[in-house]
C-alpha cells in the first residue's frame, strides 16, 4: 500500500510501491472500456492540473483519469494564471491549500518545485515533470506498457537515445529500469550526454550503460526508447543541423533491425517526425506509441486512487 | 486484533451439496431461461464458476458468467486507512439479461448495494437476482436475498470465514470470534 502522501520521483519509490501501481493500473485499464467509462470513487476529491510548462499529453491524461474516477479537475496553465502578474510559486500553492484542493499535479521548468510544494501543501503533490529531473507518472506508464508487452520488468536490454542531456523521462526510467534490473543503455551525441550521468543511480549501478553509438545500443535490444529533442530548452547549438542529428541519431527501420526480432518501440511523445525517428518506424508494426497513451490514463488513475482513495 | 476459532459451520462436503442445491434452485427460480452469473471479488467469483458447471450439467448449456469488483463503489474508502486491492471486473454483456449476483457471506448488505450500483452503469438487466452461501444477518440496508445456502445467527464479534478450494486451498466454512 502507498504510505505516502505526494509522487515526486521514482528514485525514492520502493519496487514494491512501483508493483502496486502497476498492478492497480491494470484493474483500471478495463474501466477506460465500459459503456459508462466512470466510477464514483473519488467524487467530491478536488484535484488541480498545474502546467508551468506547455503539455496536452500529461495534462489530457490526468484529466481523463481525474474525471473517470468522478474527482472535480481544475486547469491552471500558467499563461493564464495570476504567474504571469507576478506571483511566486509558493503563494500559489498558498492559495490552492487554502481553496482545499486535495490533490495538484505540477509541471514545472525548475527541477524540485514539486518537492517545494510538497513540504508546503496539505494537498497531494503528484510530480507531472520537474526540469530535467524526473517525470515519474511517464516511467511508470512506459513500465505498464513494458510488462504488458514483456511480460517482466527484469533482464531487458533497453535502449534510452537521444536527447539525454534535457530529459527527465530518460532519468526516470533509468531509475526505474535499473531498480528492477534491466539493462539500460544511454545513448546520445557526446553534446547531448551530461556529464556525470553515470553517478545517477546509486544502486545497480553494473546495469546503467553509456555511449555515443546507436548501433551498439540498439544490438539486441528488447526496448527502444526514443526521447524527443528538446529544442525549447536548447539555448545554444548542440548538433550542426536537423539532418545530421537525424543521420547519426534517429531511429530508421535498418537502425532498428539490430534489435531483438521483437523489439518495441516507445515515444514519450510529442515526436519529431524526421529528427529523432522516421515515420515509417514510428507508424509500424513495433511501434507501441499510442499503448503508452492508453496506459497512462491508467497509470494516472491508479495513482490518484491510490494516493486519494484511502 | 487476532481471531479463535468458534466452530466449523461447513466441511468441504457441504459446501459442494449447498452449492449444487442453489445452482438448482436458480434454475428452477428462472423455469430454465438462462441466466449470467456474475462473482463478487473475491470467493464469489469461484461460487460463480462452479454453479455455472452445475448448470451445464443440468442444461447442456453452459450459463455465461463475469467478475464484479465492487472496491470502486464503496461507500467507505474515505474511512479505510489503506486501499483495498482492485481486481478485476469482467463482464459479458447484460444488458436485458437476468443476472444472478454471487457473493460468499450476506451480512450489512452494504457490498450488495455498490454492485448494484456499479451493475445498473453496465445497462439495464431484466432482473437482478442474489445468492449468498452465508446469510448471516445484521442488515444495514433494506436487502435480501433471493437464493442463500445457510442462514445463521451471529454475534457482532463473529467473522464468518468462507474458504474456497480455488483461493485457499480447501472447501470450509468457520466461525471465529475476534478476541
Amino acid at each position: 500500500m502507498l504510505k505516502r502522501k505526494d509522487l515526486l520521483g521514482i528514485q525514492d519509490l520502493s519496487r514494491d510501491e512501483i508493483l502496486e501501481i502497476l498492478d492497480t493500473a491494470e484493474s483500471f485499464q478495463e474501466v477506460s472500456t465500459r459503456p459508462i467509462k466512470k466510477v464514483p470513487t473519488l467524487r467530491g476529491k478536488t484535484v488541480i492540473n498545474l502546467f508551468f510548462e506547455s503539455s496536452t499529453r500529461t495534462r489530457t491524461s490526468f484529466e481523463i483519469a481525474g474525471k473517470r474516477l468522478s474527482a472535480d479537475v481544475v486547469n491552471i496553465s500558467a499563461s493564464t494564471s495570476s504567474v504571469s502578474k507576478g506571483e511566486t510559486l509558493i503563494d500559489t500553492a498558498r492559495t490552492l491549500d487554502a481553496m482545499a484542493a486535495d490533490c495538484v499535479v505540477i509541471r514545472h521548468s525548475a527541477s524540485g518545485a514539486p518537492h517545494t510544494l510538497a513540504r508546503l501543501t496539505k494537498a497531494s503533490i503528484i510530480n507531472g515533470g520537474d526540469g530535467a529531473h524526473e517525470h515519474p507518472t511517464q516511467a511508470l506508464l512506459d513500465a505498464c506498457t513494458i510488462r504488458q508487452r514483456k511480460g517482466r520488468l527484469n533482464d531487458l536490454k533497453v535502449a534510452i537515445i537521444g536527447d539525454v542531456a534535457h530529459s527527465r523521462v530518460a532519468r526516470s526510467n533509468t531509475h526505474l529500469l535499473t531498480k528492477f534490473g534491466s539493462h539500460v543503455w544511454l545513448c546520445g551525441a557526446p553534446t547531448l550526454m551530461p556529464a556525470g550521468i553515470e553517478k545517477m543511480v546509486c544502486e545497480n549501478v553494473e546495469y546503467l550503460h553509456l555511449t555515443n553509438s546507436m548501433d551498439e545500443a540498439i544490438q539486441d535490444a528488447d526496448v527502444i526508447m526514443m526521447l524527443r529533442v528538446q529544442f525549447e530548452r536548447m539555448n545554444e547549438s548542440f548538433f550542426p543541423s536537423v539532418r545530421e542529428y537525424f543521420r547519426y541519431f534517429g531511429l530508421t527501420s535498418l537502425r532498428a533491425a539490430r534489435a531483438k526480432p521483437d523489439v518495441i518501440i516507445m515515444h514519450p511523445g510529442p515526436m519529431n517526425r524526421g529528427v529523432e525517428i522516421a515515420t515509417d518506424v514510428a507508424d509500424g508494426p513495433y511501434s507501441v506509441i499510442l499503448d503508452q497513451v492508453s496506459a497512462g490514463v491508467a497509470v494516472r488513475m491508479a495513482i490518484l486512487y491510490l494516493l486519494l482513495g484511502g | 486484533m487476532s481471531l479463535k476459532l468458534n466452530y466449523q459451520l461447513m466441511s468441504s462436503d457441504e459446501v459442494t451439496v449447498t452449492l449444487n442445491r442453489m445452482a438448482d434452485e436458480i434454475l428452477k427460480a428462472n423455469n430454465g431461461r438462462p441466466v449470467v452469473l456474475i462473482g463478487i471479488q473475491r470467493r464469489g467469483v469461484p461460487m460463480a464458476r462452479r454453479m455455472a458447471v452445475r448448470i451445464a450439467e443440468k442444461t447442456q448449456r453452459e450459463p455465461q458468467i463475469g467478475t464484479l469488483d465492487i472496491t470502486l463503489y464503496r461507500d467507505d474508502l474515505t474511512r479505510v486507512a489503506l486501499q483495498p486491492v482492485v481486481q478485476k471486473t469482467e463482464l459479458p454483456n447484460i444488458d436485458d439479461r437476468d443476472v444472478v449476483l454471487v457473493d460468499d457471506v450476506l451480512y450489512t448488505g452494504r457490498t450488495i448495494r455498490a454492485a448494484l450500483n456499479e451493475l445498473c452503469d453496465f445497462g439495464r438487466m431484466r432482473t437482478i437476482q442474489l445468492a449468498a452461501l452465508i446469510d448471516r444477518g445484521h442488515r444495514e440496508l433494506p436487502i435480501e436475498a433471493n437464493f442463500i445456502g445457510k442462514k445463521i445467527d451471529t454475534k457482532d464479534n463473529e467473522v464468518v470465514e468462507v474458504k474456497l478450494r480455488e483461493i485457499d486451498g480447501e472447501d470450509a466454512i468457520y466461525v471465529m470470534e475476534k478476541i
